[in-house]
């Protein structure tokens, strides 16, 4: 019994972290350019909407994904135009971007669907389903439970986002775009000293983020919902966000930031209503909340340093 | 384009450009109703009535009002202090969750004259605890405000549903609500207080937490402007090197900015709890500290600004839900998005019209003098 537990969790867990990890990867990389990104919440809504708009009138998951990536990436321009182009307030550009996609992707869907806001499901033959589907449920025997059933039952998205941990490191740390784009967070007037365009290297930045956040949103209804609610993220952008500061804008870190609070989510469903020995019940909403206190415990110090990219959040001013 | 600062006559900064702003964010949103196919003039005609056709209507648009200045206020506070309180949702919830508190111990006892001042001041302290944990953590830890807050409105929603799930539910009963609050922890409706003048008015939310408002207005205004720990908080916000040379502690005052901010966000408690709902509900705040970002910058973080704008977020709001009765499938989320479009026009964007506007004045300027 306990192996079916245990790789049911991790079937759960890794289902849950996948679109945070792509979410926080995304953030990573705008961040580290220099740009706050407080919109990962609505870029990954609005991507989400797409997906299943484009998913389900189009019957293709080619369709979806592709929607989903340029709707996210257009917002992604529309911040970049604001805070990099005419260097308005970040925080504000990112909070302006959650506020509209709340409001117009369930206006849109209203007005397009007449189903309260939800989108029609997307096919079965639409959805993402698991590569190999020998172990959709979790078997007897440790290796077709946890192997199996924990890490070999999930779809391409699920590998993809775990790769792009892979990627988006190789990318930042072994190329020189990559060295580029560190450096325009750190200290831009170098990199414009080196003769390298500050803004073309922060929207170049914020192309890939739109990019992950579009994966991220196809994700959760390609792959978990089968068709968008409103506010179907729930928050989730800002648990991302939360994950990359907790990863300290690394990817690696982030990844395993993600995987602790992909862990807790997967763990508050099956620890609802249960008396653990020793303890008595813990509430959910506290393990809900565990992501929360732990990033602001981190933030405060009290837990090693995060520190972020230098010129985070600063508009650059080119000197005449 | 050169780097300098584009200097705007005040009429044009302070009155021109943020309705030139809030304009093309209109347009916008009108684009956006014409595209789900509805006629923009008739969403309006509609709206404006809606909000401020019938004195009912009026009643609960000065009810949203009231919410709106309370979190645009506070938003502002913050912001004269060099900072951006995105927490209004969280210490709105803390606030309310003030009011509930004393409500529920002291309701049977105390009559409202005693207890109605008492919920005030809970709401207020609740909300300016609930800010000071980020500016603390600002201040003296050096992690970040706006991540902080970001990170404090989960977790009031988090704490406000443990406690309503666990607590303060009645035995048996099956939403997830506070018990009912005795008559005395009830701020009083306009409608009420207009009966016993023998003034017949249909029923509304509104209720007397607006005169509370305004007041929090004219102390805002007197303590910014007025006071020597306004200047000094403003003198923080706007050059903190300079005013820790000036023997100003830049660490306290992080500390009062975010507690009257949170205090002023805390009061939205008063106005929905005690109000209107009569016991702790969830997610009462439903947004509204988000709104007040965007009643803030309207308003130019000024108490006068703040009224107006919230008089015009008040008038979406309730006009917004007359529009999704009248046309079939309106959503007034359409709301939501205006509000995101004034965020993203009104201030993310504010200077983007700026040389525009600096290009005609100079032209018209040089006209005049040739």
């Amino acid at each position: 019994m306990d192996e079916v537990l245990i790789g049911s969790v991790l079937a759960s867990t890794l289902r849950v972290t996948t679109p945070l990890l792509l979410c926080a990867l995304a953030g990573v990389v705008s961040e580290r350019s220099g740009v706050i990104d407080l919109g990962l919440e609505g870029k990954m809504l609005f991507a989400a909407f797409a997906a299943a708009a484009a998913g389900s009138l189009g019957h293709s998951t080619g369709l979806g994904i592709m929607a989903a990536i340029m709707v996210a990436c257009a917002l992604s321009l529309l911040h970049g135009f604001a805070c990099v182009t005419h260097r308005g307030d970040q925080v504000v550009s990112g909070v302006a971007i959650n506020m509209v996609a709340a409001g117009l992707t369930v206006v849109l869907g209203i007005a397009w669907f007449q189903q309260g806001g939800q989108t029609p499901p997307v096919d079965a033959s639409v959805r993402l389903t698991g590569l190999s589907s020998a172990y959709a449920e979790p078997g007897t025997g440790w290796f077709n439970a946890v192997i199996g059933h924990g890490l070999l039952s999930h779809n391409v998205l699920v590998y993809l986002a775990f790769a792009l941990v892979a990627g988006v490191w190789f990318f930042l740390e072994r190329t020189k775009p990559g060295l580029r784009l560190r450096a325009v967070g750190e200290n831009p007037a170098m990199v414009d000293a080196a003769g390298v365009s500050v803004p073309a290297l922060r929207y170049g930045a914020l192309m890939i983020n739109g990019l992950l956040c579009g994966l991220a949103g196809s994700y959760l209804v390609l792959a978990q919902n089968a068709s968008f609610s409103p506010n179907m993220t729930a928050g989730r952008g800002f648990i991302a966000l939360a994950a990359m500061i907790f990863g300290k804008w690394k990817p690696l870190p982030t990844m395993f930031a993600c995987l602790l609070f992909g862990f807790l989510d997967a763990l508050a469903i099956r620890l609802q209503g249960v008396s653990i020995p020793g303890i008595g019940e813990v509430p959910v909403q506290l393990i809900q909340a565990l992501p929360y206190i732990l990033t602001v415990v981190l933030l405060a110090g009290f837990i090693g340093q995060a520190l972020a990219p230098k010129a985070l959040g600063r508009p650059y001013v080119k000197e005449r | 384009m050169s780097g300098q600062a584009i200097s705007l006559p005040r009429w044009i900064d302070v009155g021109l450009l943020p309705l030139w702003n809030l304009m093309i964010a209109m347009l916008v949103a009108g684009a956006v109703v014409l595209a789900i196919g509805h006629s923009p003039l008739q969403a309006l005609t509609v709206l404006l009535n809606g909000a401020l056709g019938s004195v009912r209507g009026i009643g609960y648009t000065l009810y949203y009002t009231t919410t709106f200045i309370f979190t645009g206020l506070a938003v502002a506070v913050a912001i004269h202090g060099g900072l951006f309180n995105i927490g209004g949702e969280g210490q709105a919830t803390v606030g309310g969750l003030g009011v509930a508190l004393m409500a529920l111990a002291l309701g049977p006892l105390l009559p409202a004259p005693l207890l109605l001042p008492l919920l005030v001041l809970s709401a207020a302290v609740f909300g300016m605890l609930w800010a000071a944990i980020p500016a603390y953590l600002q201040a003296w830890r050096g992690s970040h405000i706006v991540i902080t807050t970001i990170m404090f409105n989960f977790l009031a929603a988090s704490l406000n549903a443990y406690l309503l799930v666990n607590w303060l539910r009645p035995k048996g009963g099956m939403s997830v609500e506070s018990a009912e609050f005795a008559e005395s922890a009830r701020m009083p409706a306009l409608h009420e207080l207009a009966a016993r003048f023998g003034i017949e008015l249909p029923s509304s939310p509104l209720n007397l937490s607006l005169v509370l408002a305004l007041l929090a207005c004219v102390f805002v205004a007197w303590f910014l402007w007025k006071s020597r720990a306004g200047y000094a908080l403003r003198s923080v916000g706007s050059a903190p090197r300079a005013a820790h040379y000036a023997g100003i502690n830049p660490k306290l005052q992080v500390l009062i900015a975010m507690g009257l901010s949170g205090a002023l966000a805390g009061m939205v408690g008063v106005n929905e709890i005690s109000g209107v709902q009569g016991k702790l509900t969830l997610d009462f705040v439903a947004g509204a500290g988000f709104t007040g970002i965007a009643v803030s910058l309207m308003g130019r973080n000024h108490p006068v600004g703040i009224i107006l704008a919230s008089l015009l977020f008040g008038v979406l709001y309730q006009g917004g839900v007359e529009v999704s009765f009248e046309l079939p499938g309106f959503s007034r989320e359409m709301v939501v998005t205006a509000q995101g479009l004034i965020v993203l026009f009104a201030g993310a964007m504010a200077t983007v019209s700026a040389p525009m506007f600096a290009k005609l004045y100079s032209k018209f300027a040089n006209k005049k003098g040739a």
